[in-house]
């Protein structure tokens, strides 16, 4: 039993007590202006503890566990949570001031907002399939509750829609679990070490490769609809753009990563056993069709959160096919295209909150010339698009610059269509983020709530600690990041 | 040590479990439908009951007591009281024929039968028959989400979706936090549900005090 | 040898002598459980009586078949139900006699059935007729399926083979059984123009099936029909009870003891199966006609899905 909680000089157990115990603390305090700094607190001491991490890394346990693989997601989920609570103070403050949610509300958004980061954390350091799938469907839980914060009927659809789409594939998840389990059980023995990586790694040759094929189809289908997939991915866009804009930057920087690292980690489970079918065209292929459909679909859309919700499909398929090529470059690639994508598109989503509130409106169309009206942010806002679209010297080109190379020394036919569709999407993101930054200005429209200039430098300061290791990311990654990356590429196969 | 007729007794709550899933597509009324459900949910205890008896595995009594308490008793009890409250449409809307959804259904069961039995050729028998039972209420649970247009019949799709992987859990010999996952999926559906339900009466009645429910009733 | 030919006898005259009072035993069930105190067990015989001694009167339009189907009818339904074993295995059809037989006995007594339904051209006959038809369109095929798997599971269609196969304990509590029983039941409400599919006492335009075949018939002809139409039950009750819960029958070689007691055991079996079947016809309400294909669909399914059981015990 001792084995199975982690004690008090663990990090790892500090990691998930503060977002716990700050969920817990959070839904009971009344004052929504304390709440916001309560919560980024939380989030800075959550960060700190991951950091720890780094420092002193504890031994496996029964239920948790970290290993090269989870340890910088852990970090980079402790990160981009810190700075969302960051944006999500000030943008959370305007939407009060303009009447648009109540206290009781925000009471709740706060407490959910650290629980979901907990769940995140757990399922990213779960030692046990079952404890790492009860971690993802909370997530969806306390995701699905906040989307529809807003209570319009487009919102309560939206999360109608999230819900039944990814329960199903959460339930298809938990059949593959299952099915792992029984793979493991003749084996490993019955009981948790049948569902403890750490163990099964080990043994996987001897487990039957047919059930194992079978298991992997099931996870794929089922944690791919969590990772945004096509055809999987119905319910990523109006969650999207339905929900609040802080659920939108960690529902694209996060959740889709702790989905994929999922899939990741029955992967490395399926290929250590070396009978098993290959996962790598089946990743291929849903990661070409996802990128396809996504940047088509980029053309259409007149929604500004919409337009960046299917670029995190298209990214997501990237970075799917960079792993279903497998090899260590393109692992590398797709580990380092995971942690931009993360980065820029939180970014990009503060910037739109910001743009949305300052305008009025979300649609596109009626957002002009914001390089003139709101410099900072518009031309902020333009760097950023640029980072997402794949223009160098930036992070998100230089990882799919890799890929494509990778693919090309590996399988040439498939660099074809994977960098047109990189090229399609391109086009319509440059085209949209230019129309919206230049142009001539439309008429004021009438001002979204009063901006407050502390709120406005919390914002765009949490804009800044995202854009800058992008920028730089392109010209320079640090050795010791370099060095997990290739650590974790060996693993990965 | 498994005995001849433990085994069978496990195989035969699995087809009831099963034959509701079915009786689930046959069903034209919504009450039926959620009568039904009731008793697939009542069936699910009985397994789960019966694998705790036979594995010597207490925790999944629990499991066992979920099922009966809430999927057996208090969901439907509630759809039950929502549907008249809300006065949702009683009959149930198809995409596809009943005829050709039963056929469709018997289609997915030979389906995860073909799928589960040579796959699963080192397991033990019991396993494998209550996995190959558990699969089909899975994929006939999916089938009903597909082709019922109603929010109501979805989630009773989805509720029989989940029976289908509870019962893939407790025939699985010891594995544990099988009542972790059941209470996760309990979870996850109760809240969702009367939040999203909620909300809907408060859209109705402007707000969520019962007085107001009550002068529609009539005569009293 | 002669010992089979006298227990056919038997179990021939028995199944004649039975039928019209398992007939008013279910009518008087149905009636307790209504509030009625109504009429005794004995009725049918009586009904059968009077019938008999009345002229019976055919219409200008009819044909020969009019007056050759209840002969017909009567004989074919009389001849499946000597073929199937009561109270003992040791009858002397057993060799000729198999499930396919009586199906195909049972369809025959309802094609002249259907046939002189349409024969006076009234509308009641035709649309009798046509309800008929859509009913055995797939209860016959939901029936056979039944037979089938029972056959796979047994080695044999015949009815005696498959009792001696369930007696001997081999199968244990199979689902492939349990499936093709709650098949059975079905396709035997349906076959019998019971509740929910036919209710025997309406002559409704909306409701009725059966009656509406019969309704022109008078005298004798009404006599063997209704006669035909209990036999019918009978058959049912006995085919169900002896497949699935053959308990006490006597065996081949078996002395008159054993008889007794299977005598004893089939009339508790077929008078607890007619009761239950008493309470289930009053617990529910009979469903509209186009719902009568979804319902005998389900039929063939349960009975494809028995099918598909039984692989999976054998390949398990």
């Amino acid at each position: 039993m001792l084995a199975l909680i982690p004690e008090f000089a663990n990090p790892l157990f500090w990691v998930l007590a503060f977002p716990l115990g700050g969920a817990g603390f959070l839904a009971v305090l009344p004052s929504w202006r304390q709440a916001g700094l309560i919560n980024v607190a939380i989030s800075i001491g959550t960060f700190a503890g991951s950091l720890t991490l780094f420092a002193h890394r504890p031994e496996p346990t029964r239920l948790l566990f970290i290993d090269d693989f989870n340890i910088y997601l852990v970090a980079l989920t402790a990160f981009v949570g810190m700075t969302t609570a960051v944006f999500s103070a000030a943008y959370i403050g305007r939407e009060i001031r303009a009447r648009r949610l109540n206290s009781l509300r925000l009471r709740f958004y706060h407490s959910m907002y650290q629980a979901f980061l907990f769940t995140m954390l757990l399922a990213l350091t779960a030692n046990n399939t079952g404890v790492m799938w009860v971690a993802i469907e909370a997530a969806t839980l306390a995701t699905v509750l906040m989307v529809s914060l807003y209570r319009t009927k487009e919102a309560i659809e939206a999360a109608w829609k999230y819900f039944i789409l990814c329960s199903v594939g959460i339930g298809l998840a938990l059949f593959g679990t299952i099915l792992v389990y029984l793979a493991a059980q003749p084996v490993m023995g019955d009981g948790p070490d049948a569902m403890a990586w750490t163990l099964m790694i080990g043994h996987a040759a001897e487990m039957q490769p047919d059930l194992l094929n079978l298991a992997f189809v099931f996870v794929l289908v089922g944690y791919g609809t969590k990772v945004g997939l096509a055809p999987l991915h119905a319910w990523l866009p109006d969650a999207h753009a339905e929900g609040p804009t802080p659920i939108s930057a960690v529902l694209s920087g996060l959740l889709l990563n702790v989905a994929l690292y999922a899939l990741l980690r029955f992967k490395m489970l399926i290929t250590a056993n070396g009978h098993t079918l290959a996962p790598g065209p089946m990743m291929v292929t849903m990661g070409l069709s996802s990128l396809f459909l996504s940047a088509f679909m980029l053309y259409r859309r007149g929604d500004i959160k919409r337009l960046f919700a299917y670029s995190s499909i298209e990214h997501m398929g990237v970075i799917t096919f960079a792993f279903g090529m497998g090899g260590p470059l393109a692992n590398f690639a797709g580990l380092l295209h995971m942690t931009m994508h993360s980065l820029t598109k939180s970014a990009i989503f503060f910037a739109v909150g910001i743009i949305s509130q300052n305008a009025g409106t979300k649609h596109i169309a009626d957002i002009r010339g914001l390089t003139v009206s709101h410099p900072t942010i518009g031309w902020g806002f333009l760097l950023a698009v640029l980072a997402i679209a794949g223009v160098p010297p930036m992070g998100v080109f230089m990882s799919e610059f890799l890929v494509i190379s990778s693919t090309f020394a590996r399988q040439p036919l498939l660099a074809a269509p994977l960098a047109l569709g990189l090229l399609i999407a391109f086009g319509a993101l440059i085209s949209r983020a230019s129309s919206m930054a230049f142009g001539t200005l439309l008429p004021p429209q009438a001002h979204h709530g009063k901006e407050v200039p502390i709120a406005t430098a919390f914002a765009y300061t949490a804009f800044a600690l995202h854009i800058v290791p992008v920028m730089v990311a392109g010209i320079y990654l640090p050795p010791a990041l370099v060095g997990w990356f290739q650590n974790v590429a060996r693993m990965l196969g | 040590m498994l005995s001849h007729y433990s085994y069978d007794i496990a195989h035969l709550i699995g087809a009831a479990v099963l034959m509701a899933g079915f009786a689930l597509l046959y069903q034209r009324r919504l009450q039926a439908v959620l009568n039904t459900f009731a008793f697939q949910a009542l069936a699910l205890a009985a397994a789960a009951g019966w694998q705790a008896h036979i594995q010597n595995a207490p925790h999944l009594w629990v499991t066992a007591g979920i099922a009966l308490v809430f999927k057996a008793i208090l969901v439907p009890f509630a759809l039950h009281w929502l549907v008249k409250e809300l006065g949702i449409h009683r009959a149930v809307e198809t995409a596809l024929s009943i005829g050709w959804t039963m056929i469709v259904g018997v289609a997915l069961v030979a389906l995860s039968i073909m799928l589960v039995l040579p796959v699963t050729a080192n397991a033990a028998a019991l396993t494998r028959e209550s996995l190959a039972l558990a699969m089909s209420v899975v994929l006939l649970g999916l089938l009903m989400m597909i082709t019922r247009h109603n929010a109501v019949t979805q989630v009773v799709g989805f509720m029989a979706l989940e029976n289908g992987l509870i019962l893939a859990a407790v025939s699985a010999k010891g594995m544990p936090l099988v009542v972790e996952i059941s209470v996760a999926f309990s979870v996850l559906v109760a809240m969702t549900l009367f939040g999203i339900f909620f909300f809907r009466i408060r859209e109705r009645f402007d707000s969520l005090d019962l007085q107001y429910l009550e002068t529609h009733r009539g005569d009293r | 040898m002669t010992m089979a030919v006298l227990w056919q006898v038997l179990h021939t005259l028995l199944i004649a002598a039975l039928a019209p009072l398992v007939t008013g035993w279910v009518r008087l069930v149905k009636s307790r459980l209504n509030g009625r105190r109504g009429p005794s067990p004995l009725q049918p015989y009586r009904d059968l009586f009077r019938l008999l001694q009345k002229e019976s009167v055919v219409a200008y339009s009819a044909s020969w078949i009019f007056r050759a189907a209840p002969y017909v009818t009567f004989a074919a339904i009389w001849l499946a139900a000597c073929a199937v074993p009561t109270f003992t295995l040791n009858i002397a059809l057993v060799p000729a006699a198999d499930l396919i037989a009586v199906v195909a006995l049972l369809g025959l007594a309802r094609f002249w059935t259907a046939l002189a339904g349409m024969d006076v051209g009234t509308a009641f006959g035709g649309l009798g007729s046509s309800r008929e038809m859509l009913i055995a369109s797939l209860g016959e095929p939901a029936m056979l399926m039944v037979t089938f798997s029972l056959s796979l599971l047994s080695g044999s269609t015949s009815p005696a083979r498959i009792m001696l196969f369930v007696l001997s304990g081999n199968i244990g509590l199979s689902v492939s059984l349990g499936l093709a029983l709650v098949a059975l039941i079905m396709v035997a409400l349906a076959e019998t123009g019971r509740i929910p599919i036919d209710n025997p006492a309406t002559h409704l335009e909306l409701t009725m099936v059966h009656e509406a075949m019969v309704l022109e018939y008078s005298g004798r002809h009404l006599a063997m029909m209704d006669m035909a139409a209990m036999i019918r039950l009978l058959l049912f009750l006995a085919l169900i009870g002896g497949l699935f819960l053959p308990f006490g029958i006597g065996l081949p070689g078996g002395g008159i003891a054993q008889v007794a007691v299977g005598l004893a055991a089939f009339l508790a079996r077929t008078f607890v199966l007619a009761s239950l079947m008493a309470v289930f016809e009053t617990s529910i309400a009979k469903m509209r006609v186009f719902r009568y294909a979804d319902f005998l669909g389900g039929a063939l399914l349960l009975g494809l899905l028995a099918t598909i059981f039984h692989y999976v015990s054998e390949a398990v």
